[in-house]
């Protein structure tokens, strides 16, 4: 009983542990990791926003962060260094967090996407993940080379006269909503965590790209199937179970 | 021989323009040297060809489908990324054929393990040997020892002889002269 009780939220966690870590390596190699955590943040606010609303969370959570990773390139162009990032999260955490003081009915949501309560994931949240993730798997594998010549041979699109900005666009999008969906199931740090660890780990072991998305992905499943069966068995809030587990594996590896 | 790129009294720059007038005309199989002092515009002009620096005045022709390959003198930093030569080599389309024996023993080595003469010369050889019809290099031997610059003269002829353009911008005067067919000097005030 226990056991099917809890089936869905691990394979809901499962899905997003094998995505967040091969995404992260792409956003560590754009130098894009804060992104994540503005995508997580700008996704719970909009949960929250769309809650009040009387909308669907997961609707509002999806939308926001499409808005934000379809509008970012636009909002880099005049905010350089990383500023748009961190203007996201900052805005998102700050509306999330109103939010969630000032309507007793956002406060419990609130709580859940900042804790990162994955033990009431059903498959409301299992198959939007799960499809999800396909997805995003696969347009990673699409896009992998394209991604990879824009760091190394960043002049190779205009040389080609290929355009970059579907390739920047798609993946931004493709990202925002990879976290969004994350961040309803594990929330807005254990999502974080997952999706900036196990690439930082990887990177600075691998031999090469392959070996580098095979260590970051083996590192998050293995990490997450750990913090799972302990946030169980202590009875205590997944995401931050998971978030120290990580942290202290990067402590010891690096 | 067939011309590749003309350009007519070209002046290029990024705000404001940085170059002299220049005409200049690199043909198949043909490798063309400019030459220079510091700021006189010689990466620019590669930058306006390549379309990334702003044509103030004069024009660049191009040959209809005109494949361009370019190596920047600020070659995009590999640090802390784990990418091997053998994939760096892959993602341009480049053999590894060819290559010095000093690197094609090393190719399964990460990037950022290399040294920076090694490191340079890969991501040269990624670049020059993509497909590409008209290679334009900006200070190709920054960084190259003795044998490194011995090798690229060589390919450098080869690929010229296999029918590819190749421009270099260098200050590096025996090199220049060593494997350029011209020489284009160029100077603050006038193109010589």
């Amino acid at each position: 009983m226990s056991a099917e009780l809890f089936l869905i939220p691990f394979l809901t966690g499962l899905a997003c542990a094998i995505v967040l870590p091969v995404l992260g390596c792409y956003l560590r190699l754009r130098d894009e990791w804060l992104a994540a955590l503005a995508y997580s943040h700008v996704a719970a606010a909009g949960a929250l926003l769309a809650l009040l609303a009387g909308v669907p969370p997961v609707l509002g959570g999806l939308s926001m962060a499409a808005l934000a990773g379809a509008g970012r390139r636009l909002f880099a162009l005049r905010l350089s260094g990383g500023a748009s990032d961190a203007l996201l999260l900052v805005g998102g955490w700050a509306i999330a967090v109103l939010l969630a003081a000032n309507a007793p009915m956002a406060e419990r949501l609130g709580h859940a996407l900042f804790d990162g309560q994955l033990y009431f994931a059903g498959s409301q949240e299992l198959w939007p993940v799960a499809i999800g993730g396909v997805v995003a798997l696969l347009a990673l594998r699409a896009l992998s080379s394209r991604l990879l010549l824009a760091r190394v041979y960043p002049d190779l699109f205009r040389l080609r006269g290929l355009p970059a900005w579907p390739i920047q666009v798609g993946f931004d999008l493709m990202a925002a909503l990879s976290l969004a969906l994350a961040t309803m199931s594990l929330g807005v740090m254990g999502a974080f965590a997952l999706v900036f660890i196990p690439p930082w780990l990887a990177f600075r072991r691998a031999a090469d790209w392959r070996a580098g998305l095979g260590w970051a992905l083996a590192i998050g499943v293995l990490a997450y199937v750990v913090a799972f069966a302990l946030a169980l068995g202590l009875d205590q809030p997944f995401g931050p179970v998971l978030a120290l587990l990580l942290v202290l594996a990067g402590l010891l590896v690096a | 021989m067939s011309s590749l790129l003309r350009t007519e009294q070209l002046v290029v720059g990024w705000q404001q323009p940085a170059t002299q007038p220049l005409d200049l005309t690199i043909a198949a199989g043909e490798i063309v040297g400019l030459t220079g002092p510091n700021g006189v515009g010689k990466s620019t002009l590669l930058a306006a060809m390549s379309g990334r620096a702003r044509v103030f005045s004069g024009r660049i022709e191009q040959r209809p489908g005109l494949r361009l390959a370019l190596l920047r003198q600020d070659v995009p930093p590999v640090v802390g990324m784990p990418l091997s030569g053998r994939e760096l080599l892959a993602l341009t389309g480049a053999s590894p054929e060819g290559l010095p024996a000093w690197l094609a023993d090393r190719l399964d080595i990460r990037l950022d393990k290399l040294s920076g003469g090694q490191r340079h010369y890969l991501t040269l050889w990624a670049i020059l040997q993509a497909p590409a019809d008209l290679v334009l290099l900006d200070e190709p031997t920054n960084n190259l020892d003795v044998a490194g610059v011995a090798h690229l003269t060589e390919h450098l002829r080869d690929r010229a002889a296999a029918g590819a353009g190749i421009l270099v911008v260098s200050h590096d005067t025996a090199f220049v002269d060593a494997v350029c067919d011209r020489v284009i000097g160029l100077r603050g005030n006038d193109v010589g």
